[in-house]
């Protein structure tokens, strides 16, 4: 394999291993700090065994967020020195305050997040808090500012071939960041809700019944619940935005070959690169029309307008954005059947946890990740959407490439790779480890196990 | 000469000190932590935990200075971030892992079951230790001027075994601050069993740098540069001497002047560093590329510097503040 596909699977991993902790701590900074703000109104402890259990889960997610971001940085000078080169002058910026405002706001605050509470005053341990939840949020902001930028790129002027900023406000409230933003935030939401719900059920049906157990999973249920229908009319504008700026893109995730009117919603086929069409299709008559239009008869512009006069294509390879719009949409459909079934089911005689049947546990237990596979998805679907180019218009992906011998890539990429594999797996199993830890009834309040001396002089005070 | 007055004079100017500031203070904090762990297979089980206690509330920051001054290259001088990080593709991708590896260490030490716990010591110490050695090689290979040849990369080696024990050295100075009794004294036996690292790193480095190019062997040993630079050489010999005075005959009555150590060591990581950006100034890539060739567009660059005024003196103080809540000996910690 040469080096440009090499590099960008490399970038792919790297990003798609880190993406999946920030959408896990963006959210969770919020619901610890909803837990928080609970307990120091209500004064119930059930709302502190909340907390402290997944304050633990997050220090976890943010040390993995810390360290494959650091990786991130680097990438773009080790494989892609092009990018930087070439619209630095604007990425830079971005990239600065995504790294000043949020990341220290972050990584300093932590610290009394996590083991300041008996140690500094309970205001300022939820201040702390909050600003780790705000700057987590604003790292979110500054690094999907210039993601959209790179989709829909202005308030910019090209001087000898470098990108010079004319109008920052045009380039940080670019067309496709209201939309993109708040698409990710719910898709952070979304899947800390279904993490919870999924790792409380657990917790439950392996009889740590506890109330944090209890406050938990129905906060998280009921977030779910709330949220999924706003995310999918989220989406959907999403969807209208990127149908106006980068038409490519949607073409290739409705799998539509030709420019036409009364265009179908295909649900299933096997788009077929080398002959331009798709094989076992089926589709809804008139559907993409509809949705993308909001008429029935609609013009929606196919995959055959973005090759030139000299054959070259100038949209994605169709598979990988088709399929994985459809898993994220597939995954969305069944987090709101399964989010509203577990809401009514609680609601219902006011019967709270005790209203979910088992096998619907069980669901909400294979159900942890689901955020996680969607948030990808979607992911994949808008990042080789934009394929063949870097920023959309300006750069294509090719011309920033380093010129990295290709073996190179490849052992750096297996190392990542393997890397990554074992740490994902071990993640996983930590979170059930603790949950199953905290279901006996064990301590685990200690991030260093305490000594023989500290464990006698606990066992008086308890 | 009004140089000073242009945007593409002052800003570049103004980032590279920035950068230069950050990775100094890098150096200097998360050397202190990687050095810890570098030391891990000196300790038995229960010294492991109180010295991972000694830097656990630091290190996520610590390890953010690293992120703002690759940023700082990033943003600022995108073209030398280009050219520095391609050539030591190798290196820094070895970094990135052992990075990884003791960052997420760090944590599941703490939460996997306890029969996992001697695993990911082991993550820890080698994640420390493969960033210590290619942060040390990196550096080597920085002052050979970035050009792979067998030479180079022997100094490399050379150099990535004087940081590492040079981190192994402030690490163990961080932990006779934060510790007492018996891991307190182990901790100064450590330290003067890597103080030769820091010796022998600074003297090789300082001895290669000028042998490397002309312009900075003339920077250093023309006149009268040579007289207004002599303090910086006494005076490092003068704090090693004191330094090593001061490690035999610690842990000193009650505790007092736990934290000398430490600062000696800071200083002289100070001054060998400020002796580095003399060195180097005004190349950002050795020898080819200036701070003012490679610089971003000056109102880019203007951009960045009004949030870097609001935010650097708000990470200065709540750094300080985290210092400060944290303070005195290390104890268990606890998520409560």
């Amino acid at each position: 394999m040469e080096t440009l596909l090499l590099s960008r699977i490399q970038f792919a991993a790297n990003i798609s291993f880190h993406i999946l902790f920030p959408t896990i701590t963006i959210a969770l900074g919020w619901v610890l700090l909803f837990f928080k703000l609970r307990y120091n109104r209500t004064g119930e402890e059930r709302w502190m065994e909340a907390y402290r259990f997944w304050v633990k889960i997050f220090a976890l997610s943010f040390a993995m967020g810390v360290v494959s971001g650091i990786t991130m940085s680097f990438q773009f000078g080790t494989n892609w020195p092009g990018f930087m080169e070439k619209v630095g002058n604007i990425a830079g910026p971005l990239l600065a305050y995504e790294i000043m405002t949020a990341f220290f706001l972050e990584a300093v605050f932590l610290g009394i997040m996590l083991f300041g509470f008996s140690r500094v005053p309970n205001w300022l341990h939820t201040t702390a808090t909050f600003l780790v939840a705000f700057g987590t949020m604003m790292s979110a902001f500054w690094i999907i500012v210039l993601n959209s930028w790179m989709h829909t790129p202005q308030g910019y002027e090209m001087i000898d071939g470098v990108a010079h900023a004319t109008d920052w406000s045009a380039i940080i409230f670019n067309p496709s960041m209201p939309y993109r933003f708040a698409h990710m935030v719910l898709a952070s939401f979304l899947t800390v809700s279904f993490l919870i719900a999924g790792v409380s059920a657990f917790r439950w049906l392996i009889g740590g019944r506890t109330e944090g157990v209890r406050v938990a999973l129905k906060t998280a249920v009921f977030a779910a619940a709330l949220l999924i229908p706003v995310q999918i009319l989220v989406g959907d504008f999403h969807g209208l935005n990127t149908k106006e700026y980068q038409p490519a893109k949607v073409a290739a995730m409705e799998g539509n070959w030709e420019t036409d009117t009364g265009v179908p919603l295909i649900l299933f086929a096997i788009p077929d690169e080398e002959a331009r069409e798709n094989r076992f299709e089926i589709g809804i008559p008139k559907l993409a029309s509809f949705i993308l239009t909001h008429d029935w008869n609609g013009e929606v512009k196919g995959l055959n307008d973005f090759v030139t006069e000299d054959g070259e294509v100038l949209h994605p390879r169709v598979s990988p954005v088709f399929w994985s719009f459809r898993v994220m949409v597939g995954t969305g459909l069944l987090m709101l059947l399964v989010s509203w079934t577990a809401s009514v089911m609680m609601l219902r005689k006011r019967r709270g946890v005790e209203g979910l049947p088992k096998p619907l546990m069980y669901v909400l237990v294979g159900m942890s990740f689901s955020g996680w596979l969607a948030t990808l998805a979607g992911w994949y679907t808008t990042e080789i959407g934009r394929q063949p180019w870097l920023v959309q218009g300006v750069m294509t992906t090719k011309e920033a490439v380093a010129d990295v011998p290709a073996p190179m890539v490849l052992s750096t990429l297996i190392a990542y790779l393997v890397v990554y594999a074992l740490l994902l797996a071990a993640y996983i199993y930590v979170i059930f480890y603790l949950a199953r830890k905290m279901s006996r009834g064990e301590e685990i309040g200690t991030r260093v196990a305490p000594s023989p001396a500290a464990q006698s002089r606990a066992v008086p005070a308890e | 000469m009004n140089t000073f007055g242009d945007p593409n004079i002052w800003l570049p100017f103004v980032f590279a000190g920035l950068m230069g500031v950050s990775i100094l203070i890098y150096v200097v904090l998360d050397g202190f932590d990687l050095g810890v762990g570098v030391l891990f297979p000196f300790a038995d089980d229960d010294e492991k935990d109180r010295m991972i206690a000694s830097i656990g509330p630091f290190w996520d920051a610590n390890e953010t200075w690293l992120v703002l001054a690759v940023g700082l290259l990033l943003v600022a001088f995108p073209a030398a971030h280009g050219d520095i990080l391609t050539a030591l593709y190798l290196p820094v991708a070895i970094m990135l892992i052992g990075l990884i590896l003791r960052g997420v260490a760090f944590e599941f030490r703490a939460k996997a079951p306890a029969p996992h716990k001697d695993l990911w010591n082991n993550a820890f110490f080698a994640g420390s230790l493969m960033t210590s050695l290619s942060q040390g090689f990196m550096l080597g290979m920085y002052i050979m001027g970035l050009e792979w040849t067998w030479a180079h990369a022997a100094f490399g080696m050379l150099t990535a075994v004087f940081l590492t024990v040079g981190y192994s050295f402030i690490g163990a100075t961080w932990v006779i601050h934060k510790t007492d009794e018996h891991l307190q004294r182990k901790a100064v036996d450590w330290a003067k069993g890597g103080i030769w690292g820091l010796v022998l790193g600074i003297g090789a480095i300082s001895l290669a740098t000028p042998f490397v190019s002309e312009r900075i062997f003339d920077k250093w040993f023309s006149y009268p540069s040579f007289v207004y630079l002599s303090p910086l050489p006494i005076l490092s010999g003068v704090l090693v001497v004191w330094l090593w005075w001061m490690l035999r005959r610690m842990p000193f009555h009650g505790d007092r002047w736990s934290w000398l150590p430490f600062f000696a060591a800071t200083s002289l990581w100070v001054m060998a560093f400020g002796g580095m950006a003399y060195s180097f100034y005004p190349y950002v890539v050795p020898e080819q590329l200036t701070i003012y060739e490679a610089a971003s567009a000056p109102e880019s660059l203007f951009i960045i510097l009004i949030g870097t005024c609001i935010v650097l003196p708000t990470i200065m103080g709540y750094t300080i503040l985290a210092y400060t809540i944290f303070r005195g000996k290390a104890t268990e910690l606890r998520y409560d």
